[in-house]
């Protein structure tokens, strides 16, 4: 129907620690140095222009990285107005990393580290969504968007307060724990009811 | 050539650095050949549009001073974080202080502009890949500061804390980039004084490093950390941060 990919027109913002299960893992750890407390105000980070990698398409894995781990998303796409336009289906690559004190820009900035859903689905209830991911066709992970830190439009009023989103920027509700990891030659589906499943396959990068 | 970009007679237009009343860069010759007075235009970052979203990389700690100001040591691989671009705003344009905040301060930095596409550039190459330079004064406000992800967006990514400009100086007209001075007055009293040749990663190594990874495009900036000498500044103070051939950038503080 639509033969073009939809890529993001403006920034695409990644929020970290946004679901209950992913936040009550670290909940232990967040007194103690080098964070000392638990975050107050959302923790974002920002998925690069070099990173996106349409559906379909293949993403490279640098040499030297055996396994990436998979960031299963939704975002939500700024309309005007400030408004949620619509979501996409993201696949939020990462090199595994286990320190969330700097930012990760180089473990998440990556060349093609963003699989990009195919299309945009009018906005529902956020919190209604369940995501599936699957490498090499085997369910890894299931997703329930109504066990987020944060619910969407809280998410929005509170990253609202010290930034304005500009129509298309995207907001990443976050990633679930659990994100399974892949390596090169595996297929990565993303399937959520109501979106088109967004697929990615990883190689090795050659020399 | 030093380019601007600025708004006159109510459209965006392109100029470049001109003398006025005996003063250099005081005003703007566009490309019409009008010589326009600073004080008359609106300027915006120096920036032509890109077709994607610029990557707007910025350094902290990345001069041995600074570092030691904030109790850090010097890192043993940049620290970096990245902005979007609703945080840049032009010359001559007002930075936002929310009235509660105890200390927010200016950060005169070095902003490498991308000229052509960069990926595993080296290091013996990599002024190759320099479109040009302006200046940045990337404001932190440190009441916001969170160990996660740190500097995280609060303190870093906010709407209009992070003027670029005033010009786009062409990389070809500053020969030695690792060797410019650089000042911020604040009311005109001189706060920070230091020079580029103390970073601790350089501008090509920085180059290296990033293209390693990530691909760098015509446009993107690498904002290239401050040294020491940073104050708090509060509402109408006139912050200018002013590197040696490159430019005077011109800040007020506003309050809300």
């Amino acid at each position: 129907m639509n033969p073009t990919p939809y890529l993001p027109s403006g920034t695409v913002y990644g929020t970290l620690l946004n679901f209950r299960a992913e936040h009550e893992a670290l909940a232990a750890q967040m007194a103690q140095p080098p964070y000392k407390a638990p975050p107050k105000a959302p923790v974002l980070y920002v998925k690069t222009a070099n990173t996106w990698s349409p559906h379909g398409s293949v993403i490279t894995v640098p040499s030297g990285v055996a396994e990436v781990e998979v960031g299963a998303s939704v975002g939500l796409v700024i309309g005007e107005g400030g408004l949620v336009g619509s979501h996409v289906l993201l696949n939020d690559l990462s090199i595994p990393h286990a320190s969330f004190f700097r930012p990760p820009v180089k473990f998440k900035c990556v060349d093609g580290f963003l699989g990009i859903g195919a299309s945009l689905r009018r906005p529902a209830d956020p919190s209604a969504i369940r995501v599936e991911v699957r490498i090499n066709g085997e369910l890894k992970q299931r997703i329930d968007f109504s066990q987020l830190v944060r619910p969407a439009a809280t998410l929005l009023a509170d990253v609202g307060e010290f930034m304005t989103l500009a129509p298309g920027d995207v907001l990443m509700l976050g990633c679930d724990l659990g994100r399974p990891l892949a390596r090169a030659g595996d297929r990565i589906d993303i399937s959520a009811p109501g979106f088109e499943t967004l697929s990615n396959t990883l190689a090795q990068e050659t020399a | 050539m030093k380019h601007a970009r600025v708004i006159f007679e109510g459209r965006e237009q392109h100029g470049v650095a001109h003398e006025h009343a005996g003063r250099p860069d005081a005003a703007v010759r566009l490309d019409d050949g009008r010589v326009v007075p600073q004080e008359d235009l609106v300027f915006l970052p120096p920036l032509a549009p890109t077709p994607r979203p610029r990557t707007i990389l910025a350094l902290g700690l990345n001069y041995a001073d600074h570092a030691k100001e904030l109790e850090f040591k010097a890192p043993e691989e940049p620290l970096v974080f990245v902005k979007g671009q609703a945080a840049l705003i032009g010359h001559r344009q007002r930075t936002r202080r929310p009235a509660p905040v105890q200390f927010m301060h200016y950060e005169c930095e070095l902003a490498v502009v991308i000229g052509k596409t960069a990926r595993r550039v080296r290091r013996e190459d990599a002024y190759d890949f320099v479109g040009g330079y302006t200046v940045a004064n990337d404001y932190a406000i440190r009441d916001y500061l969170e160990n996660w992800y740190r500097p995280n967006l609060r303190v870093k990514n906010r709407d209009t804390c992070t003027p670029l400009g005033p010009w786009l100086v062409d990389a070809q007209d500053v020969p030695d980039p690792m060797a410019l001075a650089l000042r911020t007055t604040v009311n005109g009293q001189v706060t920070q004084q230091g020079s580029t040749r103390d970073m601790i990663f350089d501008v090509p190594f920085l180059i290296e490093y990033f293209s390693r990874f990530m691909t760098l495009s015509p446009g993107d900036l690498i904002l290239t950390g401050t040294p020491d000498g940073v104050v708090d500044c509060r509402d109408g103070d006139v912050v200018v941060t002013e590197i040696e051939r490159i430019g005077a950038l011109v800040n007020t503080i506003e309050e809300y």
